[in-house]
C-alpha cells in the first residue's frame, strides 16, 4: 500500500532533513541520501527547499542531482536488483544476464514492475570484478551470478 | 568601417607583478606569473585551438583541444590550465598534437548538426573556425550513432533530442548544437553570479540546464546575456541575429540606461541594430552587461515614437503636424512673447539626465544666454541633489570618490538605500563577484533586498530600519565607533580639521545617538548595529555605495553627509576599495549636473555668483549674465500656479510621472500658455504640452554620457536620426529661432567649449577620448590621465569637514488614518517612469507595478496575493494589485513606478529634502483598503491621455 502525502507535509519534511544537516562540511550528498532514505527518491520539491537552506541555486542543486544515477527523481520498487554492466562483467556474460532479468521482471532498466515490487537498474562496477558478472539487491551484492542464481534472487523476493 | 573584433585570450589576466619568460613555437614571451600557457601564447600572436576556454571565465580544461608539449614534461597537458614557468619550451604544433586534436574534433562534430550554412552562427562559430583550425576532413564515427541531433532516429523518437526553448524574448537555447563546454555555465556562475544555469547528468546525458530542467524564462535566469556572449556555436544566439543575420561593422558607444555607463559594441548591418555585445575594454562594465542595456533597446524603432514636430493651440486640442521650422519659429515667438508680457524670467528650460553632456550643456546655454535667466534645473534635482550638496560640503567636490573598479579591492561593503541587482546590475554583478571572494556586507535598507540573500552571496548584517530614520542609524554607528575608540585617529589628524572632528565626536557620543535609544524609533536592534558599527570600522577597506534610498528623504543632505563622516572617521577615503560612492540613476545625471543644470551653478560646480566665473563665460558668450539663481523645479511650478510663470522647454524628461505631487505639476504645467516637451515619446508630461519636439536615441548622434564613477564615456552616432535631427541640433536649432549666433557643426566643438570654460575638463576633447577610451573628471594639468580615485593626497576642500548630523523626524508622520509607511524603488527588467523600457520585450518580466505587503499587514485587511487594492495618502490615491512577501517588514509597503497607469507619485507628498529640494519620495504614510478598480484619478487621467495623443489625420494609436 502506497501512503500519500501533502505537498506540504513533503516541503516540511523535507526542511527538518535539510536543516538537521546543513551545517556539517559538504552537506548536500548526505542530505540528498537522507531524503532518498525517506521518500525512496528525491522529489522536485526538495531541490527548491536544498537551494534556500544551502543559499544555493536551484540549478546548481538539480546539477548535483542529476549528476548521481543513484538518486532518483520518481519512487522505485519496493526491492531494487542493480546487473553490472562495466567491462569485466561485460566479458564474463552479463549482457546475456541483463537479458535474463529483463525477461524475469518483465521490465527494461530503470523500470518497475507494475506490482511496485522490483526496479532492475543498471550499475557499473560494484568492485567484484573478481567474480564477475555481478549483481546487487538491496545493497547486498552476489558474485559469479549465473541463470539459476538470478532465478533463485528473483524468486525469493517478497512480490 | 569593420567589424571591431576583440581578442580572446582564452584565460583572464593574471595579477601578479612578477614576470615569467617562456619561449613559444620559438618565440620569447614575458608575462605575469600565474599566466595560463594559452593567454601567454596569444600574447605572442599564436592561437592555440580551443573550444571551452574564454577570457571572461577561469579555464576548466574540458575540451582538449588546447594541448600543448613541453619540453621536459610528459605528455599533452591542456594550455589553459597550465601555467607557465620560468625557461618553459612549449610547442603548439606537433605531429601528435594534430592527430589528437583531429580525434577530439571528430567526436565533437559527429554529434552536431551539419547545417552551417542556414545556421544562426554562420560567420560568427567557433566550432567552425576551430574544425577548420584542426584540419577535420571527415568523420569516421558517422553520424547514425545515438546523439542530440535529430528529433527522430531511424523513425523512432530521440529520447535524447530536446527542442529548442524559446521562452526568452531575446534569444533562443537550442540544445542540439550544444557542445557542453560549460561556458555559458560558467559566465552565469563568475561573471553575473546568478547560478541559473547546471550542466544535468553526465557523461553523453550532460545537457545544459536552466534551473531544475526549466525553460529559461522560469529559471533563476535575469537575461543578462553574458552565456550568450559566451556560447561558442549557436546554441545560445540573439533572436535579432536569428532574423537578420551577423553584422557587419560596429562602433563602441555607451549605454543609456542606468548610471553604471556600460560600454558596448553596436554591431550593425547597414542602419540596422543586429545587437548590442558588452566591450570587454569597457572600464566600467568589463565585458559585462545587464537585460537592459543588452537587449532593451527597442523602443528606438517602436511604432509609438514620435517623428514629426507637432503643435497646438490648447492642450485640449489634436495634434498638428508641422514642418520643423514652422515648429521652432512658433517655439521662438511664443517664448519672446511671454517674456514680452510676463517678464524675461517667466520662462525656463530642464535639462535630461538621458541626454548627453553637449545636449545638456546647450540647454542650459539656452537658458541663461537666450532666455537671459537662471531658470534651468534638471531631473537630479528629484534623485541625486542632496548628493551634490552633501559631498560638496564635507569633500569638497560632488561627486562619488572611486571607480568601479576599487569594489576588487574592498573588504567590508554597505549597501544602504540601494538595490544594485536590480538598479545597477552590472555593478550588482562585480560586488557580488568580490563578495563571493570573502568581502563583509552590510545591508541597510527597509527593505530585504536580493543582496541580503541570494546564492553564494549573504550579509553578515542587515539592518531594517523604518523609513525615514536613515540620519538616525548613520549617525548611531558612529557613535559606536567613536564611543568604543575604533575611528582613525591617523588619519583624521592628518586629513581633516581635528576641532570640527571633537566637536562632531561629542555630539554622536550623545546618549541621545546610541543604538539603544535609536532602536525605539529606527526599529534597528541595537546588538546588530554595534555588530554592524564594528565590523565596518574594523574590516578592513570599507567602502559605502548608496542609491536614492539615502537621498529622496526630508534629510537626504544629512544623511549623505552621515556617510561622509562614517567614511572619513574610520579613514576610508582616497585609495582602491573605499570612499563613499552615490550610484546615479540615470545615464548621465552626474553629466548633466556637471554641465551647469541647477539654477545656482554654472559647469563645474561654480556658483553663478563669483564673478570670475560668469566672466570667462560671459567673453565667450557675448552677454551678460545674471549673477542670481534661477528657479528650481518645484519653485517653476509654484510660479506657474501663482500666475508669474508661463513657458518651459523640457529636455528629455517626463516630470508628471518622475516628479512629486502629481495634481501639484499637472496643475503647474496646465497654468503655462507655452510648454514644450522635446521627446521620443508622447510622454505623460506632453499631455500638458503645446509643442513637441521629437527626440533621438543614443544610437543616432555623438557625444558622451558621464557615469557614476565621473568617467566621461564616448557615445557613437551608428544611425540617422529618424526623427531628422539629433537633440543637440534641435536645440542649436531653436536657439537660432531665437536669434542666437550657434554655429556648431559638430558635438565635438561644443565639447572643446566645455573644456575651454571648465577646469575640470580642461583635457577632454573627442581626439582625446578616442586615444584614451575614457577618462574620469578631473582631466587636467594636474590630473592629465584624468581621477579614478580622488582625494588622494588632500580632500578637494583641503581639509575633510566633519558635519553634526541631528536627526529630524520627517513630518510625514503614520497615524490611525494612515498607518502603513509606503516607499519606492525599481525592478531589474524596468527602467524609471518605463518610457523605454515598456515599449520593448521587458514587460515580460514587470507588467504592472504591485504593491509589497507583509502577510500580517495583508491579513488584518482581508487581502490576498494579487488582489486590487486601493493605496491611499494624504496626497491621493491610486489602485495597484497587491503582492504578499515578507521581503518589507510589518508596518512598510513597497512598490515600483515603471507603469503610467499606477502614476505611484499621485501618492507621494510634496515634503522635500531641507537643503536642495529633493522629494521625499521614499517615505510616504498610506493605508491599503480592498478594491475593485482604478480610482476616479486614474480614470480621469486616461481619459485625458487618450484625448492629448490625438493627432488630427491619424487614427488614435493604442497604447
Amino acid at each position: 500500500m502506497t501512503i500519500r502525502i501533502t505537498a506540504e507535509e513533503m516541503t516540511q519534511r523535507s526542511r527538518d532533513i535539510v536543516h538537521d544537516r546543513k551545517h556539517i562540511e559538504g552537506p548536500m550528498l548526505p542530505i540528498l541520501h537522507a531524503l532518498q532514505a525517506e521518500f525512496g527518491y528525491v522529489p522536485d520539491i526538495a531541490k527548491q527547499v536544498i537551494a534556500d537552506e544551502l543559499n544555493l541555486s536551484r540549478a546548481e542543486v538539480h546539477g548535483v542531482i542529476t549528476f548521481y544515477p543513484d538518486f532518483r527523481d520518481h519512487p522505485g520498487g519496493r526491492h531494487v536488483l542493480k546487473i553490472c554492466r562495466a567491462e569485466a562483467c561485460q566479458s564474463m556474460g552479463s549482457d546475456d544476464l541483463a537479458d535474463r532479468a529483463r525477461r524475469l521482471l518483465g521490465v527494461d532498466f530503470h523500470q518497475t514492475t507494475p506490482d511496485d515490487a522490483v526496479t532492475l537498474e543498471p550499475v557499473y562496477c560494484l568492485g567484484l570484478c573478481a567474480c564477475a558478472p555481478a549483481a546487487m539487491l538491496d545493497g547486498e551484492v552476489y558474485g559469479r551470478v549465473d541463470e539459476h542464481c538470478l532465478s533463485d534472487i528473483v524468486g525469493r523476493l517478497n512480490r | 568601417m569593420s567589424l571591431i573584433h576583440e581578442i580572446d585570450y582564452g584565460t583572464p589576466a593574471s595579477r601578479s607583478e612578477n614576470q615569467v619568460t617562456l619561449t613559444v613555437d620559438g618565440r620569447s614571451v614575458t608575462v605575469p606569473e600565474g599566466t595560463s600557457i594559452m593567454r601567454a601564447s596569444m600574447e605572442a600572436g599564436i592561437q592555440i585551438p580551443k573550444l571551452c576556454a574564454t577570457d571572461m571565465v577561469d579555464a576548466f580544461g574540458s575540451c582538449r583541444l588546447c594541448l600543448v608539449e613541453v619540453e621536459g614534461r610528459n605528455g599533452t597537458p591542456s594550455s589553459c590550465t597550465t601555467p607557465v614557468a620560468p625557461n618553459m619550451v612549449v610547442h603548439t604544433q606537433t605531429n601528435r598534437l594534430k592527430d589528437i586534436r583531429r580525434g577530439v574534433m571528430e567526436l565533437y562534430i559527429s554529434d552536431h548538426p551539419l547545417d552551417c550554412l542556414t545556421c544562426a552562427a554562420n560567420g560568427d562559430c567557433e566550432l567552425q573556425n576551430m574544425a577548420g583550425a584542426v584540419g577535420l576532413r571527415d568523420v569516421r564515427y558517422g553520424y547514425e550513432g545515438d546523439n542530440h541531433v535529430r528529433s527522430r532516429n531511424n523513425g523512432e523518437m530521440n529520447a535524447r533530442w530536446m527542442p529548442k526553448d524559446e521562452s526568452n524574448p531575446y534569444f533562443t537555447y537550442d540544445p542540439s548544437k550544444c557542445i557542453v563546454c560549460s561556458r555559458c555555465v560558467r559566465a552565469c556562475e563568475e561573471v553575473q553570479g546568478t547560478f541559473a544555469l547546471t550542466i544535468e547528468g553526465r557523461g553523453f546525458e550532460s545537457r545544459v540546464s536552466p534551473g531544475a530542467h526549466e525553460h529559461f524564462m522560469e529559471s533563476e535566469c535575469v537575461s543578462c546575456g553574458a552565456c550568450v556572449q559566451a556560447c561558442p556555436t549557436a546554441t545560445l544566439t540573439e533572436k535579432s541575429v536569428i532574423a537578420i543575420g551577423q553584422p557587419e561593422h560596429s562602433a563602441v558607444t555607451t549605454c543609456a540606461y542606468c548610471g553604471v555607463g556600460c560600454s558596448f559594441k553596436a554591431e550593425m548591418r547597414g542602419e540596422e541594430l543586429v545587437r548590442m555585445v558588452p566591450w570587454k575594454d569597457g572600464q566600467a562594465n568589463r565585458g559585462h552587461s545587464c537585460v537592459k542595456g543588452r537587449f532593451a533597446y527597442g523602443y528606438a524603432s517602436h511604432k509609438d515614437r514620435i517623428l514629426n514636430p507637432m503643435i497646438r493651440e490648447k492642450i485640449s486640442d489634436p495634434w498638428r503636424e508641422v514642418n520643423w521650422e514652422e515648429a521652432f519659429s512658433h517655439v521662438a515667438t511664443e517664448f519672446r512673447r511671454i517674456q514680452y508680457q510676463y517678464g524675461r524670467d517667466a520662462i525656463g528650460g530642464i535639462t535630461s539626465s538621458r541626454c548627453t553632456n553637449e545636449e545638456t550643456f546647450l540647454v542650459q546655454k539656452l537658458v541663461r544666454a537666450g532666455f537671459g535667466n537662471n531658470n534651468v534645473d534638471t531631473c537630479a534635482r528629484v534623485c541625486h541633489s542632496p548628493t551634490g550638496y552633501g559631498l560638496g560640503q564635507a569633500f569638497g567636490t560632488s561627486a562619488g570618490t572611486q571607480n568601479f573598479d576599487s569594489i576588487e579591492q574592498s573588504d567590508v561593503v554597505i549597501v544602504i538605500g540601494a538595490n544594485p541587482t536590480d538598479g545597477h546590475p552590472v555593478f550588482g554583478s562585480r560586488l557580488k563577484k568580490r563578495l563571493r571572494q570573502g568581502a563583509k556586507l552590510i545591508v541597510i535598507d527597509p527593505r530585504r533586498i536580493d543582496l541580503v540573500r541570494t546564492p553564494h552571496v549573504e550579509a553578515a548584517y542587515h539592518l531594517p530600519l523604518k523609513p525615514g530614520t536613515n540620519v538616525a542609524v548613520m549617525t548611531a554607528l558612529a557613535h559606536v565607533i567613536v564611543t568604543e575608540g575604533l575611528f582613525a585617529e591617523a588619519f583624521i589628524r592628518e586629513r581633516c580639521d581635528w576641532s570640527e572632528f571633537e566637536d562632531w565626536a561629542s555630539f554622536v557620543s550623545e546618549q541621545a545617538n546610541s543604538p539603544e535609544v535609536t532602536e525605539s524609533f529606527t526599529g534597528v536592534p541595537a546588538d546588530l548595529l554595534r555588530g554592524a558599527a564594528r565590523l565596518f570600522a574594523t574590516g578592513g577597506n570599507g567602502a559605502i555605495y548608496y542609491g536614492l534610498g539615502v537621498t529622496e528623504h526630508s534629510q537626504g543632505s544629512t544623511t549623505v553627509m552621515a556617510i561622509a563622516n562614517l567614511a572619513m572617521v574610520t579613514g576610508n577615503i582616497g585609495r582602491p576599495g573605499v570612499g563613499v560612492n552615490p550610484l546615479r540613476g540615470q545615464n548621465n545625471v552626474q553629466g548633466s549636473c556637471d554641465m551647469g543644470s541647477f539654477p545656482h551653478e554654472l559647469p563645474g560646480y561654480r556658483h553663478i555668483s563669483d564673478d570670475a566665473t560668469r566672466e570667462t563665460f560671459e567673453k565667450l558668450w557675448g552677454v551678460t549674465l545674471n549673477n542670481e539663481p534661477g528657479l528650481r523645479i518645484p519653485n517653476m511650478l509654484d510660479a506657474a500656479v501663482e500666475g508669474t510663470f508661463k513657458g518651459i522647454y523640457i529636455q528629455g524628461e517626463d516630470i508628471l510621472q518622475s516628479d512629486p505631487d502629481t495634481k501639484h505639476v499637472s496643475a503647474g504645467l496646465a497654468a503655462m500658455e507655452c510648454v514644450v516637451v522635446h521627446d521620443l515619446f508622447l510622454n505623460e508630461t506632453a499631455n500638458y504640452a503645446h509643442v513637441f519636439l521629437p527626440g533621438s536615441t543614443f544610437l543616432e548622434k555623438d557625444g558622451t554620457f558621464t557615469n557614476a564613477e565621473r568617467r566621461i564615456n564616448r557615445v557613437r552616432k551608428v544611425m540617422s536620426p529618424k526623427n531628422g535631427y539629433a537633440d543637440w541640433e534641435v536645440t542649436q536649432k531653436l536657439a537660432q529661432a531665437m536669434r542666437l549666433n550657434w554655429n556648431y557643426a559638430h558635438p565635438s566643438e561644443i565639447m572643446d567649449e566645455i573644456a575651454a570654460t571648465t577646469p575640470s575638463f580642461a583635457l577632454v576633447s573627442y581626439d582625446y577620448l578616442e586615444k584614451m577610451g575614457s577618462v574620469q573628471w578631473p582631466c587636467n594639468e594636474a590630473h592629465p590621465e584624468g581621477s579614478p580615485i580622488m582625494h588622494v593626497d588632500g580632500f578637494v576642500r583641503g581639509k575633510g569637514k566633519f558635519i553634526r548630523t541631528e536627526y529630524v523626524a520627517t513630518d510625514e508622520r503614520t497615524g490611525p488614518r494612515f498607518p502603513l509607511l509606503l516607499t519606492t524603488g525599481r525592478i531589474l527588467s524596468q527602467y524609471n517612469v518605463g518610457a523605454q523600457t515598456r515599449r520593448t520585450e521587458n514587460v515580460t518580466w514587470h507588467s504592472e507595478d504591485r504593491l509589497e505587503i507583509h502577510p500580517h499587514d495583508a491579513e488584518q485587511r482581508g487581502i490576498k496575493d494579487g488582489d486590487w487594492i486601493k493605496l491611499a495618502s494624504r496626497s491621493g490615491d491610486t489602485t495597484l494589485r497587491a503582492l504578499i512577501t515578507d521581503r518589507v517588514s510589518p508596518g512598510v509597503v513597497y512598490t515600483t513606478f515603471h507603469h503610467p497607469g499606477t502614476q505611484a507619485n499621485v501618492i507621494t507628498t510634496d515634503f522635500s529634502d531641507w537643503a536642495t529640494n529633493c522629494p521625499e519620495y521614499k517615505v510616504t504614510a498610506v493605508q491599503v483598503s480592498p478594491s475593485n478598480g482604478p480610482t476616479e484619478w486614474q480614470e480621469d487621467y486616461n481619459d485625458l491621455s487618450r484625448r492629448s495623443r490625438r493627432i488630427a489625420g491619424k487614427m488614435e494609436a493604442a497604447e
